[in-house]
């Protein structure tokens, strides 16, 4: 048995380590290890509840937004109060323009040197050597567009600033709603901006993830996982919140089931947390670090939702929501255009390193095109805000879907001060070790199977870890 | 031709015209700067205890554009987010680059500084089979460094180090301090930093060396203005014509606004290709300054005093 350990993984959001043991050229067991500990959860403690919202965003600086939008859901939850129309879908603009701007540049800057070979300079060199598969011209078109996507992606974040004040980290969104009353000109600003960036999706990133695909078929059979996915849903799409862009619900052991927050539970045995705290629901959910402790690999917690390891980002939300795929899929899959092929049509070559690409980008499309029609329906001078109060004693969480995965926040509230407040961040559905049981998290089990035919250019395991965006 | 000292902080100190300053780089700097990048000492880029913001906030420099900035004008030869190589391969690059230039490059330091448990709360890689907690590699990158320029709010202590400070947080300065590790320090905080503020000092520090700085180890050229004093809605404040909901005209400080503690150019610089900024937005937090979240907060409540 050969072991191989990855640390620091780059090209991701955070530190994380990766240990595999190999067998005849294929990984047969792997460990995830996130390895920064900040304890944000304890700093809530004590706050007045509207900083959480701000505070939180620093979780993650690639998706901030999506913190943003859960905290100020948790709020409103607790707080009893429900946003304005304006304030909505204002909140569905920031948060929309932030994930365009974060599955493009998770595909071209993350990903994209896996697959396309970088000119050799820095900061291209060093790198893997050897699986580059693309012919000279196509690589270097690919190349051509990893600088223009660096264009695209700024563009895609001063969308985001329109409304939200800055990018990263926004200002825009806060319990009650959205800060600005949208102008004429701010609505035709979005409007013109967003029909760049949605030509850029369709007649580059959508053409060239299909491409690349091409020269990489058989990563299609790469980086399974478990097979169980859960959504939180996001972009509510009426203010009463009964319908969403992005469905929440779960693929479960092969079945589907309507998504019940309640059946969440956050394991420590392997992770650096105290024992006693293993279990618990979020809302109950308690954050005691130990630094040293028997078996503990990882100071990321694993959750898990009605017992079992699930993954989550777009792979689980295209799964789930199932919408009809762009006419690149068409194409890819050899199928006449006229005919309308659905995410799930794509079948076990869903389960993949690929799978997860392609459902990211088709996801990226499917995002920006709702929010063409979201921006008609802006009522330039009317509010966004509605005034809250917060309340002396109170409960509440907010769920929605982060780029890479279900995000959901906790809080409780005493003497109007953040008494406990708890995340479960996206990516630690996928990064999470082995729960109490044993098993794996869905990066691990995704990785068992990997052939990995040079362990000097491991590509393979590279691969199939940021196929999650972790 | 050569650039002045006095031309170029001309244009990197504004004129108090609504442009980017980066938007005002001179052709002539670019140039300047593309000569100095062939020959350029090597920025090693690490991340501690952070949320990858600063970072994500370079990206979004627009006059230089990024891929300018990666290509042309630094040699960024350690950056775990953009770098092509992983693991060993990555991780060993980075000592060996910092012990063959010795002295001569530049360390940016991204995140917060966790002390605690001898520094365990932030692994940052393996080198031969064992883990380096981010304090030891800050520590020996620090020492060999011409000068270190600290990131973010983080730099401070930021998020991370605010009460009850879980993993013993230190801010880069008092780190080094209490490591006797003597490398100047210069602190780009704001959470994050504006893109022109990295450029800029970068840029700075590459053609005529380390900037001015203040008391908190900022650049004058960037951290010298209060925003109250230059905020826009400033004459609502002085006819006292306070806004009391979002949306609402007038002055933000009974929302909670902190421009009256907060020293940075944000009024002239705006944000993201000056599409928006934080007051005109909401309000400003008051993330470019020591103490915070700690001592602007609550955000959302007018500070007394």
């Amino acid at each position: 048995m050969t072991k191989l350990t990855i640390s620091p993984v780059t090209r991701i959001e955070g530190h994380l380590k990766i240990e595999v043991d190999m067998e005849g050229g294929k990984v047969v067991d792997a460990k995830s290890s996130g390895t920064m500990y900040r304890g944000i959860e304890n700093i809530l403690r004590g706050r007045d509840p509207r900083d959480a919202s701000q505070i939180t965003q620093r979780i993650c600086g690639v998706c901030p937004t999506a913190h943003g939008t859960a905290s100020v859901r948790c709020l409103e939850n607790a707080f009893k109060v429900k946003p304005p129309t304006n304030g909505r879908i204002i909140r569905n603009l920031i948060f929309g323009s932030d994930y365009l701007m974060s599955h493009i540049l998770h595909f071209y800057h993350l990903v994209a040197l896996d697959y396309v070979k970088g000119p050799d300079t820095q900061p291209f060199i060093p790198r893997y050597e050897g699986d580059y598969r693309l012919d000279p011209k196509t690589n270097q078109v690919a190349v051509g567009q990893y600088l223009q996507a660096l264009d695209i992606k700024q563009k895609c974040h001063q969308m985001v600033a329109l409304f939200g004040g800055k990018a990263p980290i926004t200002y825009g969104m806060v319990a009650g709603g959205a800060t600005e009353i949208p102008s004429l000109d701010k609505i035709v600003s979005l409007k013109w901006r967003l029909k760049e960036i949605q030509e850029f999706i369709d007649g580059t990133y959508l053409p060239t993830v299909y491409l690349v695909a091409g020269a990489y078929k058989d990563l299609f059979g790469v980086g399974v996982g478990c097979k169980n996915f859960v959504s939180f849903g996001a972009f509510p799409l009426d203010d009463d919140e009964k319908t969403f862009l992005i469905k929440p619900g779960s693929y479960t052991q092969g079945k589907d089931l309507p998504l019940d927050q309640t059946q969440i539970r956050e394991y420590v045995k392997y992770s650096n947390y105290d024992d006693s705290t293993t279990g618990l629901h979020p809302s109950k959910g308690k954050t005691v670090w130990v630094p040293e402790k028997k078996g503990a690999y990882s100071y990321v917690k694993a959750p898990r939702y009605r017992e079992l390891p699930h993954e989550g980002g777009p792979l689980a939300r295209m799964w789930v929501t199932n919408p009809v795929l762009s006419k690149n899929a068409n194409k890819f899959l050899g199928v006449d255009s006229s005919k309308e092929i659905r995410f799930r049509d794509l079948g076990d070559k869903a389960f993949s390193i690929l799978g997860r690409i392609a459902a990211r980008a088709e996801e990226c499309k499917l995002v920006a095109d709702a929010m063409d029609k979201w921006i008609d329906q802006l009522k330039p001078g009317a509010p966004s805000w509605t005034k809250v109060e917060i309340p002396k004693e109170a409960e509440g969480f907010g769920l929605t879907e982060a780029p890479r995965g279900a995000l959901g926040h906790w809080i409780s509230i005493k003497d109007q001060k953040i008494d406990n407040y708890q995340v479960v961040a996206a990516t630690i559905w996928n990064a999470s070790p082995r729960d109490d049981k044993g098993k794996r998290g869905p990066i691990e089990e995704a990785l068992v199977g990997t052939p990995v035919p040079d362990i000097k250019n491991p590509f393979n395991i590279v691969r199939v870890v940021r196929s999650f965006d972790p | 031709m050569p650039i002045t000292r006095r031309q170029f902080l001309k244009v990197f100190a504004g004129t108090g015209v609504a442009v980017t300053v980066s938007g005002s780089l001179l052709p002539e700097i670019v140039s300047a700067l593309e000569k100095a990048a062939a020959g350029n000492p090597p920025v090693l880029w690490i991340q501690g205890a952070g949320c990858t913001g600063c970072s994500v906030s370079l990206l979004n420099t627009t006059h230089p554009t990024i891929a300018e900035v990666l290509l042309n004008i630094i040699s960024l030869k350690f950056h775990q987010t953009v770098m092509a190589s992983a693991g060993q391969t990555a991780y060993d690059y980075l000592w060996e680059t910092a012990d063959k230039n010795y002295g001569k490059y530049f360390l940016v330091t991204e995140g917060a500084i966790e002390t605690a448990n001898e520094g365990r709360c932030c692994l940052s890689g393996e080198r031969s089979g064992k883990e380096v907690p981010f304090t030891d590699l800050t520590m020996y990158l620090g020492k060999g460094a011409a000068a270190v320029l600290a990131l973010g709010q983080c730099g401070f202590g930021g998020i991370p180090g605010a009460e009850p400070n879980p993993t013993g947080v230190k801010s880069v300065r008092d780190f080094f301090k209490s490591r006797a590790v003597k490398t100047p320090v210069i602190n780009i905080p704001g959470c994050p930093p504006h893109p022109d503020w990295i450029v800029g000092t970068i840029a700075h520090a590459l053609l005529f060396g380390i900037p001015e700085l203040d008391d908190d180890g900022r650049p004058k050229m960037f951290y010298g203005t209060l925003v109250h004093d230059n905020c826009p809605y400033r004459s609502y404040y002085d006819e006292k014509k306070f806004a009391k909901s979002f949306g609402e005209v007038g002055c933000r400080l009974e929302l909670g606004c902190k421009g009256p503690e907060s020293y940075a150019d944000c009024w002239k610089r705006g944000w993201n290709n000056n599409v928006n900024w934080c007051v005109h937005n909401s309000l400003c937090l008051g993330c470019t300054q020591p103490g915070w979240p700690d001592n602007f907060s609550p955000f959302y409540v007018k500070t007394t005093g």
